[in-house]
């Protein structure tokens, strides 16, 4: 009997099966984001693809203010809400991630589910039960509502980011700073809050792309005034196939590919020597 | 300093328990809400409609072929990352996390192009005689699978990544010196190795089909319902919360089921051992 690795054929196969299919299998993966690109530089008046000649139109629709006067505002305010979605993190997960690192490790795994509990939940029903308590004390949808939904669903990213850095820190640093006559807050700013400052920014990054990207949330909570940009791509989707989204993809994508290559200078963990 | 930490916790659990706990314990209050007074009223009549029990059982049907496909695709690129030196490793990763952080509606947007009359895969078909005549995928199921598979994968590969970067290469090495062959090694060492990191994934996967509101009604058209779009027809059309409430809960239950299947499944030693 041959031991498999006498026998080349299996090899080969295997070979053949991680790199061929596991090869294609990535090149489907990223192939969507590549033609969504190429996309938006169509000179075409239709989504036609491979794209009938280049030409930066779309794009000078979409910048044009007359135009495209509804996309600016919804962009407005989607840059808006994602900015206070983060604020409202910062304000309410960094406290949290602190007071964490001081309980007790039983004391935080029966806390820690509670503020988690957002992250698994189809956020669709979230936008449903706040649009019905909101309704029952008499609030109407709006941006601030939108916010504080926001906060609450995508919250806990920042959470996460925060206390994955915080766990990594060495208790006795903040001892050291109180010992030394350090007052609380010199503490907090001094040392604290800069240890942490990787994990804000991870948490900032992941809350502010979440929070522009959002539908499920800003589909109850957001008023008629207030159309937030997937939304409106949505609407612009449904009402015509517009050509301008291929160029809102473009820049969205853009976007995206500036902050992952700022955040990984910026989080790039420290070389070691 | 021997200071508490809770006061520090206490804005973030106020905020969970008024702005989350409660709104969905009123929601689920809101979906006994019957013609007269508290009674399964919706669920009897959401359940007993054949429409409402089919779009119920597409929505199911539609997160375990995304499951498998992704989950099907999903490992090859993880075993590729597991064979690759320091560099490619790190293209993988970005190459992954390029379309998990983009937008969902451009990735949406993306798949109209790629599925459409003028879209490359009916050209190619008409290019190589396999159609006589352009064809769109628009609307239909494989056409929503093939979308929601490339959506959903990060989401599977990811967790199989942060299984595969801790473990040294020497895992496999050891089996190799004895004699394995690859397919062995993949099957006896490493698949099993990776099953945490694919129950993770599918826990992501399944809440991420029941809530991908946009791509299901763009790509799935008017021909294919789902329990999202349900939701939103009763609120936005109808004004009917307590059914769209008892929807809602529906959708919960059985995404809440099936976190528990899978966390049990995850913490049985003999199934999953110990990696």
């Amino acid at each position: 009997m041959h031991s498999p690795r006498e026998n080349p054929f299996p090899v080969f196969l295997y070979r053949a099966f991680i790199f061929g299919f596991g090869g294609l299998s990535l090149i489907y993966l990223v192939a969507p984001i590549v033609i969504a690109i190429t996309m938006s530089f169509t000179a075409g008046q239709t989504l036609k693809y491979p794209p009938e000649g280049f030409s930066l139109r779309w794009y000078e629709a979409l910048l044009d203010p007359v135009r495209s006067g509804t996309e600016h505002i919804a962009a407005g305010n989607s840059l808006k809400i994602a900015v206070l979605a983060v604020l409202g993190s910062l304000l309410f997960a960094v406290p949290a991630t602190i007071g964490m690192a001081r309980m007790r490790r039983s004391t935080v795994n029966s806390l820690e589910p509670f503020l988690l509990a957002p992250l698994v939940l189809p956020s669709l029903v979230y936008g449903l039960a706040a649009l019905i308590v909101a309704n029952f004390i008499g609030f109407q949808p709006s941006l601030w509502l939108t916010v504080v939904g926001h906060v609450v669903v995508f919250g806990p990213l920042m959470y996460r980011a925060a206390s994955v850095v915080a766990q990594g820190i060495n208790p006795s640093l903040a001892e050291a700073s109180t010992v030394m006559g350090a007052t609380w807050y010199t503490t907090l700013r001094r040392v604290i809050l800069p240890l942490l400052a990787p994990g804000i920014l991870a948490g900032a990054f992941l809350v502010f792309i979440q929070s522009l990207d959002n539908v499920s949330v800003s589909l109850f909570l957001a008023d008629a005034q207030t159309t937030v940009l997937p939304l409106r791509m949505f609407a612009l989707i449904e009402e015509s196939l517009d050509v301008r989204v291929a160029a809102m993809s473009g820049i969205l994508i853009g976007l995206t590919l500036v902050v992952m290559l700022v955040a990984r200078r910026v989080l790039a963990p420290p070389r070691q020597a | 300093m021997k200071a508490s930490g809770f006061p520090y916790v206490l804005p973030m659990l106020l905020l969970s328990v008024a702005f989350f706990a409660t709104p969905l314990a009123v929601l689920v209050g809101f979906s006994f809400i019957g013609p007269d007074g508290p009674s399964l009223h919706n669920y009897a009549r959401f359940l007993g409609d054949a429409f409402n029990y089919r779009v119920l059982m597409n929505t199911a049907k539609l997160g375990m072929q995304t499951i498998a496909s992704t989950t099907l695709l999903g490992i090859p690129i993880a075993l590729l990352y597991w064979h690759s030196g320091k560099t490619a490793r790190q293209v993988i990763i970005f190459l992954t996390l390029i379309p998990m952080l983009t937008s969902n509606v451009v990735r949406t947007f993306a798949w109209i192009v790629i599925l459409g009359r003028q879209g490359p895969i009916s050209e190619t078909f008409v290019a190589l005689g396999l159609a006589e005549r352009p064809f769109t995928l628009m609307s239909t199921e494989l056409g929503l699978v093939l979308a929601m598979c490339q959506i959903d994968l990060p989401l599977i590969i990811l967790p199989l990544i942060a299984i595969l970067s801790r473990t040294p290469v020497q895992f496999t090495e050891a089996a190799q010196v004895s004699g394995a062959g690859p397919w062995r090694i993949l099957v006896t060492v490493l698949l099993p190795m990776m099953l945490p990191g694919l129950l993770a994934g599918w826990i992501l996967v399944f809440a991420s089909t029941s809530a991908s509101f946009v791509t299901q009604a763009v790509i799935g058209g008017a021909r294919n319902v789902y329990v999202p779009q349900l939701i939103y027809r009763e609120v936005g059309t109808l004004f009917d919360w307590p059914m769209a409430s008892a929807i809602a809960v529906v959708l919960l239950l059985s995404t809440g089921i099936l976190l528990v299947a899978m966390t049990t499944i995850s913490r049985h030693r003999r199934l999953v051992g110990h990696a």
